[in-house]
């Protein structure tokens, strides 16, 4: 480590950014680049979703450990589904409606295909094919949304 | 093809110049572009999303080498263009599917942008770490023993006497401690425009033997940078039982927020 850095009084920054101190000669502290980077910053939800808490910086050699998306929904963190991105009424939460209506038309699909396949064995062909006629039954109805997935 | 590429964006500012960004060496060894939107700029680096995509992003980031390199390339585009203009830092691994997704971005949240923009205009972000007192400062000294009583007869005895005696002294100078980060965070939060406490380093990170006390992130006016970090310095004299590490100037991470500004004392 750097060992303690202390600033000349009297320096102050031009345009809001003095590029004296860590200006590329000294390295900057990593774990003090890493808290920042991983846990700070302005967090607006990309295309890409990635979990970055539960970061635990063990060793000085920076072994990190980082929860996988699995095991952070596990632990019942979904910081995306309440981040405000997307959870207002924009392009985000519209195309996770999207894909959860159609997750849940096709498994009201294979519902009704399996339904249908034991009826069709249970019962005369007639009913089996009012069955199928009949449409999905989807638990909570097709085509609603909810907010957060 | 455009389709193989995200988009990984490093920062919004207002304007944002090509010529800037030329000689910059981003994430994967990439170069940096400008996407301006609604009268604003983001710097951005094409990835193939064969690297970057969600499942090989996520595998990557437990790449303890990988992890270190790309945080030092986002955090150095960062600094670099920060000292060309304000801006709000994204925090590491926001890709977007296109330019153009990142344009939509802006367009989409340029108020909450601009008025990002406008907390942190002429300020400077400084982290102040404080660490406890050296484990052998805090072991009994004659006043404290004194303070303790006559020693009893038996060694037994004798060593118990001492070590609650040890005990105490340690747990004064915790309080002593603990009172003295307490006095040092208030005086820099006055002069500051806004503060974000976060949770002490660990041990193992920070290098340091002594346990951290205090991990704060002070955003200051450009005109009182000299005043806080001589306040800085002349606090660390008044409080010498503590270790006062100060680290910047940084671009405004801590700061960066679309809902509410760190909280101000």
């Amino acid at each position: 480590m750097a060992g303690a850095r202390v600033v000349q009084p009297g320096a102050s920054a031009a345009r809001g950014y003095d590029p004296r101190l860590g200006g590329g000669h000294e390295p900057a502290n990593l774990g003090d680049i890493l808290e920042r980077v991983l846990d700070k910053g302005l967090v607006i939800a990309g295309d890409i979703r990635v979990n970055l808490l539960d970061i635990e910086l063990l060793t000085i050699k920076l072994r990190l450990v980082i929860a996988s998306v699995e095991t952070a929904r596990e632990l019942g963190i979904d910081w995306w589904q309440n981040d405000p991105w997307l959870s207002s009424n924009g392009p985000g939460q519209r195309r996770l409606a999207a894909e959860n209506r159609e997750l849940r038309d096709r498994v009201a699909a294979l519902e009704a295909d399996a339904g249908a396949r034991t009826r069709a064995v249970e019962a005369p062909p007639e009913r089996a094919r009012q069955s199928r006629e009949r449409g999905p039954h989807a638990p909570g109805g097709a085509g609603t949304d909810r907010p957060g997935g | 093809m455009a389709e193989d590429f995200g988009s990984w964006a490093y920062a919004v500012a207002g304007g944002m110049e090509r010529d800037w960004l030329e000689a910059m060496t981003g994430v994967g060894g990439r170069p940096v572009h400008p996407v301006q939107a609604a009268g604003l700029s983001a710097a951005v680096t094409a990835v193939r999303l064969e690297h970057y995509g969600e499942e090989p992003l996520r595998r990557q980031l437990e790449d303890i080498g990988w992890l270190e390199a790309t945080a030092l390339t986002h955090h150095r585009v960062i600094e670099t263009i920060a000292r060309r203009t304000r801006l709000i830092p994204m925090r590491l691994a926001t890709v977007y599917h296109s330019d153009a997704a990142v344009a939509a971005m802006l367009a989409a949240r340029r108020d909450d942008l601009i008025a990002a923009l406008a907390r942190v205009a002429a300020r400077t972000e400084w982290g102040v770490k404080i660490y406890a007192p050296q484990r052998r400062d805090t072991g009994a000294g004659p006043a404290a023993a004194a303070a303790a009583g006559p020693a009893p007869g038996s060694p037994g005895a004798a060593y118990l006497h001492r070590r609650r005696t040890e005990l105490s002294a340690r747990q004064d100078a915790r309080r002593a401690a603990l009172a003295s980060a307490d006095d040092i965070h208030r005086a820099l939060g006055r002069l500051a425009a806004a503060v974000q406490l976060r949770a002490p380093q660990d041990p193992q990170l920070t290098g340091q033997p002594e346990p951290m006390m205090l991990n704060g992130a002070y955003l200051v006016d450009d005109e009182q940078s000299g005043r806080f970090t001589t306040a800085v310095q002349s606090l660390a004299e008044r409080h010498p039982a503590v270790r006062i590490e100060l680290t910047g100037p940084w671009p405004p991470y801590s700061f960066a927020t679309v809902d509410e500004p760190g909280a101000a004392l």
